[in-house]
Order: C-alpha cells, then sequence, then structure tokens
C-alpha cells in the first residue's frame, strides 16, 4: 500500500494498492498542520487495504493543496528550470558529477 | 493537470548535461493479495524515505528497522528530493503520520501498530533495491507479523 503523490512513478512501476494525494512532493499525507486532511488520507488507505479487489487500484482523494491557486501555479516549481539561466543548472550538474566521484573515491558506495 | 514527474525530472537532469536518462521501474504484473482478516484486527507498519540517521552518508544508506518507540521528532529530510519552492517538511505529520496512526489504534479502527517501522533509502540503483532493502523490509515485517506496510515516499 503506497500513499504518494508522484502518481506517474507509481502506475509506471505498479503498486498493489495506491492512495493518491495531489500534493506537492514531501508532503504525501497533506497540507502541514492539516490534521484533518491527514488523519482522512489515512483513514482512506487503510480503507482501501481492504476493499481493494486487485492490483494497481489507485483512490484519488478529493483535497487541494491550495483552493485559492485555482491555476494550480504551484505544480510549477518542482524541478523548475529557468531558460534565462542555463549555466545555473550546468554548473549544478557539475557539481553533482564531482560528488559521485568523490564518494566513490571515499568508497561511499553499496556493492 | 497531475505533474508528470519523470518528464519533469528527466529534463532537469538534462539541463545539468546528463545524457543518459534514468530507467524507472516498470513492471507488467504486480502483487497483490487480499488482506483476509478485518481492519480492527490488523497490524500496521509504515514505511519511509525520511531519514532517521544523517550521520550516515547518502550514498551507502540502506534500508533500517526501527522501534515505533523511537521515532524521531523530525526526519533527516533535506536530502531528499521534495518540492522546497512549494512547501516545507516542518510537519513530521505530512510525511510520517505516526500521531494518527496512534490514534487509530486507540480507537481500534486498527489492530495495533507494529513494533518497528521501516526507512528505505532513495536508491538510484533498482538492483540494490530489488536485492537488499525490500527483501531486509519484507523479512522484518514477517517477523513483526505485520498484515499491512504503508511505504509513504517523500
Amino acid at each position: 500500500m503506497v500513499i504518494g503523490a508522484a502518481l506517474d512513478i507509481l502506475a509506471r512501476c505498479g503498486t498493489p494498492r495506491t492512495v493518491y494525494n495531489d500534493m506537492p512532493l514531501g508532503n504525501p499525507l497533506g497540507r502541514p498542520f492539516d490534521r484533518s486532511m491527514h488523519r482522512e488520507t489515512l483513514r482512506l488507505a487503510l480503507t482501501l487495504a481492504v476493499d481493494a479487489q486487485g492490483p494497481g487500484t489507485v483512490f484519488e482523494t478529493p483535497f487541494v493543496w491550495d483552493a485559492l491557486d485555482t491555476d494550480e501555479t504551484w505544480k510549477r516549481n518542482f524541478c523548475y528550470i529557468d531558460p534565462d539561466t542555463p549555466e545555473k543548472y550546468l554548473a549544478m550538474g557539475d557539481e553533482n558529477r564531482q560528488r559521485r566521484l568523490d564518494n566513490k573515491a571515499k568508497g561511499l558506495f553499496r556493492e | 493537470m497531475k505533474t508528470c514527474y519523470i518528464d519533469r525530472t528527466r529534463d532537469y537532469y538534462r539541463a545539468q548535461g546528463f545524457s543518459t536518462d534514468y530507467t524507472w521501474s516498470q513492471y507488467d504484473e504486480t502483487p497483490f493479495a487480499t488482506l483476509g482478516k478485518p481492519l480492527n484486527a490488523s497490524r500496521v507498519t509504515l514505511v519511509t524515505t525520511g531519514v532517521v540517521e544523517a550521520d550516515i552518508p547518502k550514498p551507502i544508506r540502506t534500508a533500517k528497522h526501527y522501534a515505533f518507540s523511537d521515532v524521531p521528532e523530525a526526519f533527516f529530510t533535506e536530502e531528499l528530493s521534495w518540492d522546497k519552492t512549494t512547501t516545507h517538511m516542518r510537519d513530521r505529520s505530512s510525511y510520517f503520520p505516526v500521531e494518527i496512526l496512534r490514534a487509530l489504534e486507540e480507537e481500534q479502527f486498527i489492530g495495533d501498530i507494529a513494533p518497528r517501522f521501516h526507512f528505505v533509502p532513495t536508491e538510484y540503483s533498482q538492483r540494490l533495491t530489488i536485492e537488499q532493502d525490500a527483501p531486509s523490509i519484507v523479512g522484518a515485517c514477517l517477523e513483526d507479523e505485520v498484515d499491512i506496510a504503508i511505504l509513504i515516499p517523500l
């Protein structure tokens, strides 16, 4: 049973059961400090554990991240690429690649 | 509209100069078993990608098992790929709802909570996940006689 927000990744892999919450990555149960949303999401997941009849069952909650953000502008944020600063991302990539090399040199890898 | 995270992360890493796109897991068949008992007689655990032991370097983190009595006040999440522009991780309940789970146990909505919860690293290697991390978690769940394991990836 998965509670998640990245439905395309979960659907591609295949999960026995999924409760999908259309939330930013990091808050799969719902808005921070919204206990009602967290509780209902968890209850839905536990109920789905009983009710699902076959693999790949997905239940999409009715919750929204920000009722005032009707255009869902928040969804542009994750992995946003600013077209005016491509050098910034190339620098990030260089740093990423160097870090991987450094970790390998230090023996920080799994067999 | 639902966000396509596969496309979004692919484009992000291409912008960083990576030439080989990540190949996400894809299976034709998914295992499934019915619960076989009432929910209020079922034992539940949680599986999280939130890090308990931040002093273990990210590249060598493996699946680990911790007592629910040792749940940290806050998991270490800074190195994980969550939406750092839109939200924050200051509320543990938004990604690890242990208090609500305890309340549901108290209310007898579920049977009980397992002795342990589980950490699974956000491992790039599918081989390591399949051969090491997943079997470790399955083994621990079987030891603890878990009926329902809820994976809540960040």
